[in-house]
């Protein structure tokens, strides 16, 4: 049996005295997306970013991609693809320059900044700085940079925000269902993110309410997050 | 770690040539204090021990605004998340950072130096130049190494332009000292550099000390 991509037990996260995140446990199989839910404030930014190693797990058995977190960091690190709320962009920059910097950091040629360029659809506007980009912009941009060095977990934050129909279409071979690689998806569309999901966790206020096959998931079991 | 930090200089360069916030407020910066010191000390020229005084406190006074900035792109705009995701040796964001202080504080030095001379300085620079360019390099060096570390220490602190100040002002006294000692004889009438070599070897000692303790404790900064 293929190990898990992501395998968790009691994972804990706190922020000085406030517990961010307490008693998460799941395990989410290789190519299978995970939809995180919950309100404002549940910890599911948090979850994200312990997965991407950028914050430090405080309690609990943490393992991504195989790895044990935080010893194994360095070995997650360039395997992961993140996608929160800041676009990780910088604004005198061009979209081409933006992701030509983030290619060399993860030691890729021009070539596929070139074809990431176009697959989000932002030829014509590669060259303008990020500070002049449409927000619909920016987060087509975000899509090619957290994508750029194919990575095989991605950690997406409502990947779909700012974005039109069309480019929302555009991206799902990046980001979609369709994409090679496991996903974790955070969204408060309830309904689309179970649509997409094979796992879903929910979370109030930084405790795990649920973790439950995505098609199990009920009204209920929706309303109890959100009330 | 050459290429990646060459990245990152390269992309910092870039940001601050199209910014230009740090260096341009720098410049400003010395060229303004030289000008109160010619109003605030009454005096037409200055030599010796006090040009050099007034020389190396008015360049790193300028050097906190360069530090302030230092890290600004990588927080406001979440550069910092992005580098600790990609599979990089993290020393090499210290080395960039220091690298870009250093191209900072050349581009500073090109206009204060000159200013000094022309607002304040009696006598004239140009026999001492060799040694003065000897000096200010040294100064240089370190200033970019502890800079960049106090630069990242505050970077994730919410009163950074308070922490900077007082953690690097401390730090440099060292420094200070060496520059200034070694820079008095040179700005003066007739003077000889004769403890040169000991303050540049201070300088010297100062730049490899603090900068292996940085290259060496970076890395945890970046830890959460």
């Amino acid at each position: 049996m293929a190990e898990a991509a992501i395998a968790l037990e009691g994972l804990e996260r706190r922020y000085g005295d406030r517990l961010a995140l307490g008693g998460v446990t799941l395990t989410l199989a290789p190519g299978a997306t995970l939809a995180v839910l919950g309100s404002n404030g549940a910890g599911k930014t948090t979850l994200l970013r312990v997965l991407a190693t950028l914050l430090r797990p405080h309690g609990g058995a943490t393992r991504v991609l195989g790895c044990p977190l935080p010893a194994d960091g360095w070995r997650v690190r360039g395997r992961v693809g993140y996608l929160g709320h800041d676009p990780l962009l910088y604004r005198e920059l061009s979209g081409r320059e933006n992701l030509a910097y983030h290619a060399r950091l993860h030691g890729l040629g021009p070539a596929t900044v070139d074809e990431r360029i176009e697959a989000v659809g932002l030829k014509r506007r590669g060259e303008d700085p990020v500070r002049d980009l449409s927000k619909g912009m920016v987060q087509r941009l975000a899509v090619a940079r957290a994508t750029l060095h194919d990575p095989e977990l991605l950690l997406l934050d409502e990947p779909r925000a700012n974005l039109d129909p069309a480019a929302a279409d555009a991206l799902e071979p990046l980001i979609g269902r369709t994409a090679a690689a496991t996903r974790v998806l955070v969204s408060h569309d309830v309904g689309g993110a179970l649509a997409e999901a094979d796992l879903a966790l929910g979370l109030r206020a930084g405790r795990q309410l649920f973790c439950l096959p995505a098609a199990a998931v009920d009204a209920s079991a929706t309303r109890e997050l959100y009330a | 770690m050459i290429r990646t930090a060459a990245a990152v200089l390269r992309k910092d360069l870039r940001i601050e040539w199209r910014t230009k916030e740090a260096v341009p407020a720098m410049t400003l910066f010395s060229v303004t204090t030289f000008v109160l010191f010619h109003f605030g000390l009454d005096r037409d020229t200055l030599d010796g021990p006090l040009a050099s005084g007034v020389l190396w406190v008015t360049l790193l006074l300028a050097a906190v605004i360069g530090v302030t900035r230092l890290f600004a792109a990588e927080r406001e705009q979440g550069g910092i998340d992005a580098f600790l995701l990609a599979p990089v040796d993290r020393t090499a964001l210290f080395v960039a950072k220091a690298a870009a202080l250093l191209v900072y504080l050349v581009l500073l030095e090109l206009v204060a130096v000159p200013a000094f001379a022309i607002l304040l300085l009696g006598p004239d620079l140009f026999d001492a130049l060799p040694e003065l360019l000897l000096v200010l390099l040294l100064a240089d060096l370190g200033l970019a190494a502890v800079g960049a570390l106090v630069a990242a220490l505050a970077a994730e602190t919410r009163a950074r332009e308070l922490i900077v100040p007082l953690l690097l002002l401390p730090l440099v006294v060292p420094l200070l000292i060496g520059a200034a000692s070694a820079t008095a004889p040179l700005v003066s009438e007739g003077g000889a550099a004769e403890d040169l070599g000991r303050y540049l070897a201070l300088l010297g000692g100062y730049d490899l000390v603090f900068g292996l303790i940085a290259f060496g404790v970076f890395d945890f900064l970046l830890d959460d």
